[in-house]
């Protein structure tokens, strides 16, 4: 393992059912340093949450091994994990149903903060949580209902952080959100898990939020990855066809009235190849 | 008259508080207008007014006129009751008018193409019983009509997929059955609420030729009510900004998207990736923890110090 290297996740395979059983997520590897943000990109059903679920260890990996700074992940489903795995943290796409109803905000921010500190790391005050993203220190006494979308989201986040996670994986954590806020608070859980030191996996489909935040993307077809490496190389000079066929889909707000262009349905059968030069991409 | 659709002074309210409060929009003969906002701003009440599809706890008052373009030579049951200087008055009008409309005059499409169609029928069966409904065709001639609408929105072998049902079909090509069934008796005005948010972007971007091709290639109107101002700039030709119930700004696209009046449309586009008005991440970060939207007013007087003992400096204050 690398010096930085926070979570390293190698022939991860998640199926479901069986006779036969559907391969969601073939044989995938990748690694996240510390401080870095890297974006998994791919249209739904490409295996992105099922990778994401798989390797917190909510899902079942049929193959494949996650450590995070080298201890095992195990898989645990949802029963309570260990003080050193709660340095792994997950922020959902819907906050409405990560947090919980009945308890007070600061409550449950407390259980992040409760986190740090059974893992033998620094404390820290809910209230400030809330000054650091954006919202009021004085309303941890209130109820998620309180709060609207994007400050319920915000609040989510701030309890992943007070846990002093090593490793947040956020699953679509701007798409039920309002379009004018899904950008800030993209950047904003860029900014406070680069200022920790944290490693950040984000899922999205939102591919020019995803440029703008992302140091590393990870692009997926059919429960592979078919390009990876450095965001802006792969944005300027995308290999593979389905990076290229995602990227020239994007409709661009500059008001010229361009209509993005749409793939042939012949052209599909060639984003199922796998391209070796298209991985691992740098800028170099 | 060239508009196919004038709303007028449109109020819609529930017993307690208003949703729209008095909007104006004209949607041009052969255009599409884009109605954008917020969740919560009043969009999609709109695009369901101009139907009567309000729920019952809603009312509206104000004017929705739809220009009659009968001259065709289909006459409907309600038009002279409710037609007034060549137009129908949809505001309050009797169940007959609404039926003839609906469906016939002006048709509408959902977000969610899984929904809006029957998952028992087979997709020949929706696309005909209206037809057969409304214009009065016989089965043989529905038929072929159906099989003409599915190759014109592009479904793969028509004839076959009139036999399948739904679930045998993917999203997007789900969402073009459902645009099949909408313009089955060639509506003059087509409602279209998100069409594409459901669908993967490789998907989406096929909709929207769909939905600028059908406008181009003559009859149709469309109201396109999304969210997504890059979507907006792909397809629309006026757009028009809502926020919490009311028109904030309405422009030709390019003027909106380069030249915006209003402030809140500036900062709609600042928040936007690619947009000429964009600003960077720190500067987002930057608002958002200063909390410029407003954190129940007590957040005001300690902002300035928690943006300064916090390192997102952007630079650009």
């Amino acid at each position: 393992m690398s010096a930085g290297t926070v979570l390293e996740a190698e022939g991860i395979v998640v199926e479901y059912g069986r006779r036969p059983p559907l391969r969601a997520v073939d044989g995938v590897g990748f690694r996240v340093a510390a401080g870095e943000v890297v974006a998994l990109v791919g249209e739904s059903g490409c295996g992105k949450s099922s990778l994401a679920r798989a390797v917190v260890g909510i899902e079942k990996r049929r193959a494949g091994d996650v450590r995070l700074n080298g201890a095992d992940v195990p898989t645990l489903g949802l029963r309570r994990r260990s003080p050193v795995m709660t340095g792994m943290q997950m922020v959902f796409q819907d906050p409405n149903s990560s947090l919980n109803p009945r308890r007070r905000i600061g409550e449950q921010i407390g259980d992040g903060v409760r986190a740090a500190l059974a893992r033998g790391d620094e404390g820290s005050d809910p209230a400030d949580w809330l000054r650091r993203v954006g919202l009021d220190p004085a309303m941890v006494t209130r109820f998620p209902h309180e709060f609207s979308g994007g400050q319920k989201q915000r609040i989510a986040i701030a309890r992943a952080l007070a846990a002093r996670p090593r490793m947040l994986v956020a699953d679509e954590p701007i798409s039920a959100l309002d379009a004018s806020t899904q950008t800030s608070v993209a950047a904003l859980m860029r900014s406070l898990s680069v200022e920790a030191g944290a490693g950040m996996l984000f899922i999205s489909h939102d591919l020019s939020v995803v440029r703008r935040i992302a140091d590393r993307v990870l692009v997926m077809y059919r429960g592979r990855v078919v390009e990876s490496g450095d965001t802006e190389t792969v944005w300027q000079n995308p290999l593979h066809p389905y990076t290229r066929a995602l990227l020239a889909a994007i409709p661009l707000p500059d008001g010229l009235g361009r209509l993005p262009l749409a793939p042939a349905e012949a052209d599909r059968a060639a984003w199922l190849d796998d391209l070796p030069e298209a991985l691992e991409r740098t800028s170099a | 008259m060239t508009d196919a659709l004038t709303i007028s002074e449109l109020r819609i309210r529930t017993r307690s508080h208003p949703i729209v409060d008095g909007i104006d929009l004209a949607l041009r003969r052969g255009g599409i207008h884009g109605l954008a906002g917020e969740s919560g701003s009043g969009k999609t009440m709109t695009a369901l007014a101009v139907l009567g599809l309000l729920p019952g706890s809603m009312t509206a008052s104000g004017s929705i006129r739809l220009a009659d373009d009968t001259s065709a030579g289909v006459t409907t049951g309600g038009s002279a009751g409710g037609s007034a200087g060549g137009s129908i008055e949809l505001v309050g009008a009797s169940r007959q008018v609404l039926g003839a409309v609906r469906g016939r005059r002006v048709a509408m499409v959902f977000q969610d193409p899984s929904t809006s169609l029957h998952p028992q029928l087979t997709v020949g069966r929706q696309l005909t019983d209206h037809l057969r409904h409304h214009l009065g065709l016989g089965k043989a001639a529905a038929r072929s009509k159906a099989e003409a609408l599915l190759e014109r929105v592009r479904v793969p072998d028509a004839r076959a997929s009139l036999a399948r049902y739904p679930h045998q079909f993917s999203g997007g090509q789900r969402q073009r059955i459902a645009i099949a069934v909408a313009l089955a008796c060639d509506p003059s005005v087509l409602l279209a609420d998100e069409p594409t948010t459901a669908l993967d972007v490789t998907v989406q971007a096929g909709v929207l030729q769909l939905l600028r091709e059908l406008v181009d290639d003559g009859g149709l109107s469309i109201l396109l009510v999304t969210h997504d101002l890059g979507v907006m700039s792909a397809v629309a030709d006026e757009v028009t900004v809502m926020r919490q119930g009311l028109v904030v700004e309405s422009a030709p696209r390019e003027q909106l998207f380069t030249a915006p009046q209003d402030a809140y449309t500036r900062s709609l586009l600042a928040a936007l990736p690619g947009s000429s008005f964009e600003e960077s991440p720190e500067e987002l970060v930057e608002e958002l923890v200063e909390g410029r939207e407003g954190a129940a007013g007590s957040g005001g007087s300690d902002a300035p110090v928690a943006a300064s003992d916090h390192d997102v400096e952007g630079g650009a204050r």
